[in-house]
């Protein structure tokens, strides 16, 4: 049986500069794998390659056996329509290190946009799910508030609220504290600790080794575009086997 | 930062803020700033001086002025120049949106049409342009519509469609498309990347992307320029008079074309120039105030345009900054 999301041979270039390097990955579903590594490692270039925000040069990716971006027809790998594209990535929820949340629309309509455009749900429904998904971040009485009016840590937190709300059955997550104060990490990595304990299918970008270590089913060391060492977390944090991913933990534990 | 909570917890009261005795505390002195003081006598003898020029000319003829000002001429003349600014604008800001999502496009084709078309109608004077629309017949005698190299539909002579009127809409709203579709381009840039991003993350197409993120986004830095190029518009129709348009300054120049009272005339058209533009100016305060900077909590808020503008007057108390580190 393959794995929920499998990663073959991904080559990524960006001009001359070689930012994934044949990247093999298989992450099981419903666990949580983090990636770690040092800044310019190609781990959020990886992210992005999982929803087509970057496309690959070389290689596939394929979610739930759905070649991601590409469909096989004719023994070849032809690259989907526009609209295709976008189906294939409402099931793949993202949360970005800087929010990105809507800054014109309130909270509850930054969550009810996507599930009302895209998956034609009516809006009483999509805003009742939206109060739902707010109860679940801890931000009830956020719904009318602009992201403006937030602190970061919530308005990330309304971010992974609106990335829920397409139901989605994966969750990416991009450096999701990286952009917060100190205090507030907390509370966004305690939402994602219960995210990852219903079941959801997470791959996180993170710099929060305690995270990784606790959550994490799995964990990536990446340098220079290529997965030096993977393994349990408790096992690659406490005993890693290559010099490089010493090296690293060295300077961030 | 402090959290959103902490910000709306009560104030501290009364008692503990009027803790000390009143000491005495010396009044703060009013320097005296000789540069302002000439400034200010300078600027009001100008001022007189330009007062009592309007007043003593008798050549300005403020009479003649005051008998022109609302006659059927005239005004007539004003509602075809405030026509002409509304369809020229209307035709300009459609195809400004139009070009300006064309400079973004990935493909080099329709992203080099739209440079091309800029290019052209913002590198050529309008009076060239207002002109060349005008003698149309002269390059195409037959206009027809239909499928292209095959059979068409309409057809008819050029002279009986491209009328002064139509003529003058065709080459003011060409040429604004021109400078529309840069400020709308400027628009589209100024939107952080990350929103298109988050958007198609969400499975929105590029086209929905546009329409419900980014464009309205952008709508904050391109409304303002707008505002701009209208009251700019106003004073551009005045050019097809050339073409015997019989706008505001083309209705004047008729009347002064047989009185020889040029300059009350021309005071007259400058009187009603001035009024719309002034009209326009207080229009386009509000609808910045509305969407300004400052307030962009609200930028696009629900409720009618009083409310927002009731919305945006009202002070707010300050809410916590976005993390910014």
């Amino acid at each position: 049986m393959s794995a929920f999301v499998e990663i073959r041979g991904v080559d990524k270039n960006y001009g001359f500069a070689k930012v994934l390097h044949g990247v093999d990955l298989d992450v099981a579903r419903s666990s949580v794998t983090c990636i770690i590594g040092p800044s310019g490692s190609g781990k959020t270039t990886l992210l992005r390659c999982i929803n087509q925000l970057e496309l690959l040069d070389k290689g596939y990716v394929r979610v739930d056996g759905c070649y991601i971006g590409y469909k096989l027809r004719g023994g070849k790998l032809h690259q989907l329509s526009g609209r295709e594209a976008a189906r294939e990535r409402a099931d793949i929820g993202m949360v970005f290190q800087r929010f990105n949340l809507f800054p014109h629309k309130t909270v509850l309509d930054n969550i009810i946009e996507a599930p009302v455009l895209v998956r034609g749900v009516s809006k009483a429904e999509a805003r009742e799910r939206a109060h739902r998904l707010l109860d679940r971040v801890n931000l009830r009485d956020k719904a009318d508030a602009y992201p403006s009016q937030l602190s970061g840590g919530q308005q990330q937190r309304v971010a992974i609220a609106r990335a829920l709300a397409m139901e989605p059955k994966l969750m990416l997550f991009d450096e999701p504290t990286s952009a917060l104060d100190p205090e507030l990490v907390g509370d966004v990595l305690d939402v994602m600790r219960d995210l990852a304990a219903t079941g959801m299918t997470m791959i996180v970008v993170t710099h929060e080794m305690g995270f990784a270590r606790e959550v994490a089913d799995h964990l990536v060391f990446m340098s220079d575009g290529v997965i030096v060492e993977q393994g349990h977390p408790r096992e690659v944090l406490a005993a890693p086997k290559q010099d490089r991913t010493r090296a690293f933990l060295s300077k961030v534990l | 930062m402090p959290s959103v909570d902490a910000v709306h917890t009560t104030p501290p009261s009364g008692a503990e803020r009027t803790a000390s005795p009143a000491e005495k505390v010396p009044p703060l002195a009013h320097r005296v700033r000789p540069a302002r003081v000439l400034a200010v006598i300078a600027v009001g003898l100008g001022a007189a001086m330009l007062v009592h020029a309007l007043v003593t000319n008798p050549n300005f003829q403020w009479s003649v002025v005051g008998q022109y000002l609302t006659t059927n001429t005239i005004v007539v003349g004003v509602l075809t120049t405030l026509e002409l600014t509304v369809l020229s604008m209307a035709i300009g800001i459609a195809l400004g949106v139009v070009l300006g999502v064309m400079s973004q496009s990935a493909n080099a084709l329709v992203s080099g049409a739209g440079w091309l078309y800029v290019w052209f109608f913002r590198g050529t004077p309008l009076l060239v342009q207002i002109i060349f629309w005008y003698n149309l017949a002269s390059l195409y005698p037959k206009v027809s519509v239909g499928i292209p190299f095959g059979p068409s539909f309409v057809h008819g002579a050029t002279n009986s469609m491209i009328t002064p009127f139509a003529a003058a809409v065709l080459s003011l709203g060409l040429n604004e498309g021109a400078y529309m579709a840069e400020i709308v381009r400027g628009g589209l840039l100024g939107v952080d990347r990350g929103q298109a991003e988050a958007a198609h993350s969400l499975g929105l197409t590029r086209f929905q992307a546009m329409r419900r993120i980014i464009l309205p986004q952008a709508m904050r830095l391109i409304v303002p320029p707008t505002g701009n190029q209208t009251i700019s518009m106003l004073k551009s129709t005045a050019l097809v008079s050339v073409i015997s348009m019989t706008e505001l300054l083309h209705a004047v120049q008729q009347i002064y074309a047989t009185t020889y009272q040029t300059i009350p005339l021309l005071i007259v058209a400058s009187l009603w120039y001035l009024a719309v533009t002034s009209v326009l100016s207080v229009g386009q305060y509000f609808l910045e105030r509305k969407l300004g900077r400052g307030n962009r909590s609200h930028a696009s808020g629900r409720g009618g345009l009083v409310r927002q503008i009731i919305r945006a007057l009202r002070v707010r108390p300050d809410s916590p900054e976005v993390s910014a580190s």
